[in-house]
């Protein structure tokens, strides 16, 4: 038959209806406002629920819904959305200090479809607001730190040099390096030698007792350039760190001299965001001291319940690390990060490790993280304060094998610790610890006028579209319209599925979308009656419009599609959020241009001995 | 209906629209080189002014009044309850980031808030921001725009002929530059959602370009002892229909987006409205005389063609 779907091809019509109808769903119920309450060593417990919930009935404020999810962590849903903040720190009050008190929005979408997979779409900043956080860049800290690598390659240095000084080389309160020298000869030859690794520093030099003292200091100039450059890289590090913990459209902008200012709409998981934002997680490859070495230059650990001295020297440093992924090692079936290092780093490692073999090799991880701890004062005021919580534990200790180069694997952490450092490490190192000094939620930037305007011109130009179609086209407009809620329905269904932030100018983005989906089915309307014209059979004009319009719909949308996937690939921010919808606009309007409206059209004018079909033209009176 | 042997003449103006492109792109250009952009507050950077109200105030209010005042960009929300707001709002032009221009600037904003309602209002705080949109924006935005031409040439020379992707991508800067020429002109700030009306505007008129180059290469392989000036205007004649449904559909969208949709919607719909004219006028003039413009003729068609093609050749 010309136009009749085969089985197989209406079952598959059906069940994408049926999918995107089930997928678009949980859009239709709004989230609760809620507060969310984490333990930091394990599953949240009754008891601390039940605290928490008096605190609020102690305080007046009305919930409901009080439970402790599957993954561990209870949720107190609200009623007011402006009692969130006092709520939070009632209960930040009411509980020890492990418990991790969090702001939420819960979505409720009903068990069924959660069970299914099914969540709904977060609404942007400018709709519904979101989370808000204000970082302190501690960037007093990221000059310390360079001046005690400078201290470190200074050492190195001069060891390489045979310069002889006297230990030890050290930042002193006032943030100067100062190297003492037995002779005049040595501090010349140790100028020379550091002449050219640290322009960024000055030098001064001084005669103290039988000391030849060599002192380098940062010049203000250079401390003002390495500040800015810390806040920099960490807003960069940011916006990497929030992109991969799936959250689109947020703002991330420098605030002040010294801060940072993170809003993100619809976390679902706010403490795991904060911590992830803010933790600082480095990896340092040490070897483990030779027995007998001396305290001073050795440091002490546990690992595995006994202590193990490593030296304090460090082989590569975290920054040399340019990509680790978790993954599962085949033979134990546990969990491991593959590590990749970069040329130098490799380089260091492999020269070490070379004449170390059949030493043991440590690898210590230090993750400073902040949480935050509400006190009470005594005259009853709440005050919220931010304290930094710093662990350093060697996670792996081995025996060096053989020579170590670009790539090696690090096993001995858990699933969830190997993906989160695995995302910490790829989405780049914070160049100086970060405080978070705020944390509030933040209303819609749009105001309820605006906002409804913006959906009222959405749904008046998605009516003249169904208008002007049905006009021109009459049956077979009809058609194209239901073919185009479909579509709506399909694109709400996908963007939920990936996580799509909603913002108004997003929704303007998608009916936009619509009016250009109408094309494909023009295209196959106009070729329709030009072959009616041309004076062929209804039947055969069906088939042959939907045949030849295929290529011409075909190769436009496959040329935009391969722009908005370079834009993806390529773009940050806006742009990458402007190339996920036309992406998903152009596939859906493929699959319900061509796919549901033949369908339809088949449903409709596909029996035998069609004389007549309604595309807005006068039928021509050929036999 | 339109008779599919009735060809409008469409190349015999070709000059003429060389001429109209060439002053609009002219034109656009020095719109640019003098106006420049109005970068907007996600570009930009600017204050930040947290308030403290005694009731809560209305945030639309204190919108009005800020535009009033001279602060047309800003941003007004509330911030853990509904009497703390936050505003934050570009600085008067050429002022620098430092805490000192953020705090004279937060003394006007609390100044006019103050004057404006009986509510009383408090600063409690102000601070310089930093630019929503980090500079890596630009280096990647430019790099992948790079990129994106040259697979775009790429594709259309595979699917369809070089000489088509010559045409393509003239008539795609053609419409950037138009569309970038007009934001300048009318000063229209320059934010993420005007960036994505740009992008909008590439790939309608992309779409469009490709529909008709489709039938371009139809015809001739279909119309033979065909002129390639009468070919391209037989393709342009018989998409016309479909080309006018299209860019009604589109427009209507976006009249009832700048009509109803109020001011957050307007940047992004009248970029897009000037750059579906210009785009549909493009997709009909820019490639196609460029097509013309390097003589393209049947051999140039030939190698692709079937032998399945000639079936369906006209009687």
């Amino acid at each position: 038959m010309l136009n009749k779907y085969p089985l197989w091809k209406n079952l598959m019509v059906l069940l994408m209806v049926v999918f995107s109808a089930l997928y678009a769903a949980p859009n239709f119920y709004p989230p609760d406002p809620a507060i969310q309450i984490s333990y930091d060593r394990g599953v949240m417990d009754q008891i601390a629920l039940d605290k928490a919930t008096a605190a609020l009935d102690a305080d007046g404020i009305a919930w409901f819904g009080a439970d402790i999810e599957s993954n561990g962590v209870g949720l107190i849903r609200l009623r007011d959305r402006n009692l969130q903040s006092r709520a939070q720190q009632l209960i930040s009050v009411a509980l020890p200090q492990q418990y991790i008190v969090a702001l939420n929005l819960v979505p409720t979408t009903p068990p069924w479809l959660a069970a299914i997979g099914g969540s709904p779409m977060p609404f942007g900043l400018d709709l519904q607001g979101g989370v808000h956080f204000l970082m302190e860049v501690d960037t007093d800290a990221a000059v310390t730190k360079q001046l005690n690598d400078n201290v470190a390659t200074m050492r190195n240095l001069l060891r390489e040099e045979r310069i002889r000084y006297r230990p030890p080389v050290e930042l002193d309160a006032r943030q100067r390096i100062n190297l003492r020298f037995l002779d005049e000869e040595s501090r010349s030859r140790a100028i020379e030698a550091l002449r050219d690794g640290f322009q960024e520093l000055t030098f001064s030099t001084e005669n103290q007792g039988s000391d030849f003292l060599l002192t380098y200091t940062m010049p203000e100039a250079s401390i003002a350039e390495l500040q800015k450059y810390a806040i920099q890289q960490n807003l960069t590090t940011l916006r990497s760190r929030v992109n991969e913990l799936g959250v689109k459209e947020p703002k991330i902008q420098q605030m002040g001299p010294k801060g940072i200012l993170i809003e993100l709409p619809g976390v679902q998981d706010t403490t795991r965001a904060k911590d992830l934002i803010s933790a600082v997680a480095t990896l340092q490859f040490h070897l483990v001291a030779d027995l007998g070495a001396s305290p001073a230059s050795t440091l002490e650990y546990d690992f595995e319940g006994a202590p193990v001295r490593i030296n304090e020297e460090i082989i590569v440093q975290g920054s040399s690390v340019t990509s680790a992924q978790p993954s599962i090692d085949p033979q134990t079936s546990l969990p491991q990060v593959n590590i990749r290092l970069d040329a130098q780093g490799a380089r260091q490692l492999n020269e070490v490790t070379r004449v170390s073999i059949g030493k043991q090799m440590a690898i210590l991880l230090s993750e400073s993280k902040t949480r935050s701890v509400t006190k009470a004062n005594p005259d009853g005021t709440l005050v919220t304060t931010a304290e930094p919580v710093v662990e350093e534990r060697l996670i792996s200790v081995a025996t060096i094998q053989s020579a170590l180069g670009r790539e090696f694997r690090i096993t001995g952490l858990s699933s969830a610790e190997a993906n989160d450092l695995a995302l910490l490490i790829r989405s780049g190192a914070l160049a100086a610890p970060m405080i978070p000094i705020e944390e509030s939620t933040v209303g819609p930037s749009l105001g309820q006028e605006n906002i409804d305007a913006g959906i009222d011109s959405v749904l008046v130009g998605f009516a003249l579209i169904v208008g002007f179609m049905l006009l021109l086209y009459r049956v077979c407009g009809i058609i194209a319209n239901i073919a185009l809620f479909f579509n709506v329905l399909l694109i709400m269904a996908l963007m939920s599925i990936i996580g799509a932030t909603l913002t108004l100018p997003g929704i303007a983005g998608i009916v936009l979308t619509l009016g250009m989906a109408v094309d494909a089915n023009v295209l196959i309307y106009a070729r329709i009656r030009d072959e009616l014209l041309q004076g062929m059979s209804v039947a055969r004009a069906i088939d042959a419009g939907y045949d030849r319009a295929y290529t011409t719909i075909v190769d436009s949308n496959l040329t935009t599609l391969i722009v908005a996937i370079i834009l993806y690939s390529i773009g940050t921010g806006p742009i990458k959020g402007f190339a996920v919808t036309t992406v998903i606009g152009i596939l859906t309007s493929l699959v319900t241009a061509i796919l549901i409206s033949r369908a339809l059209i088949n449903f409709l004018y596909g029996g035998k001995g069609v004389k007549r079909i309604s595309i807005g033209m006068k039928m021509p009176t050929t036999a | 209906m339109l008779d599919l042997t009735k060809v409008l003449p469409f190349m015999r103006y070709r000059m003429h629209c060389v001429v109209l492109s060439a002053l609009l792109v002219l034109g656009s250009v020095i719109a640019i080189a003098v106006n420049g952009f109005k970068f907007a507050l996600d570009f930009t950077g600017g204050t930040q002014v947290l308030l403290q109200y005694q009731q809560a105030p209305d945030l639309e209010q204190i919108r009005q009044t800020l535009e009033q005042a001279g602060f047309p960009d800003n941003e007004v929300v509330s911030l853990g309850s509904d009497t703390n707001i936050q505003v934050r709002i570009q600085n008067a032009d050429g002022s620098e980031e430092t805490e000192q221009a953020a705090g004279e600037t937060a003394a006007r904003v609390a100044a006019v808030l103050a004057d404006s309602s009986p509510n009383q209002v408090t600063l409690a705080g102000s601070s310089f921001i930093g630019a929503q949109v980090g500079d890596e924006l630009r280096e990647q935005g430019i790099m992948g725009m790079l990129v994106a031409t040259a697979l775009l040439m790429m594709f259309i020379a595979l699917r369809f002929q070089f000489k088509f992707s010559i045409g393509a991508v003239l008539s795609l800067v053609h419409n950037g530059i138009i569309t970038a020429g007009f934001i300048a002109l009318a000063r229209i700030d320059f934010d993420q959602n005007v960036l994505a009306s740009i992008l909008g505007v590439i790939g309608y008129s992309l779409n469009d370009t490709v529909v008709v180059s489709d039938r371009v290469r139809e015809n001739f392989r279909l119309l033979r002892g065909v002129e390639p000036e009468r070919i391209i205007d037989t393709a342009l004649s018989q998409t016309l229909v479909r080309t006018m449904i299209t860019v009604m559909t589109t427009l209507l969208v976006l009249f009832a987006l700048l009509f109803f949709g109020g001011p957050v919607l307007y940047g992004f719909s009248i970029v897009l409205i000037v750059g579906v004219i210009v785009g549909t006028y493009a997709s009909i003039y820019v490639a196609t005389s460029t097509l013309m413009f390097m003589n393209l003729s049947k051999e140039d068609m030939m190698p692709p063609v079937k032998a399945k093609e000639e079936l369906d050749a006209l009687p």
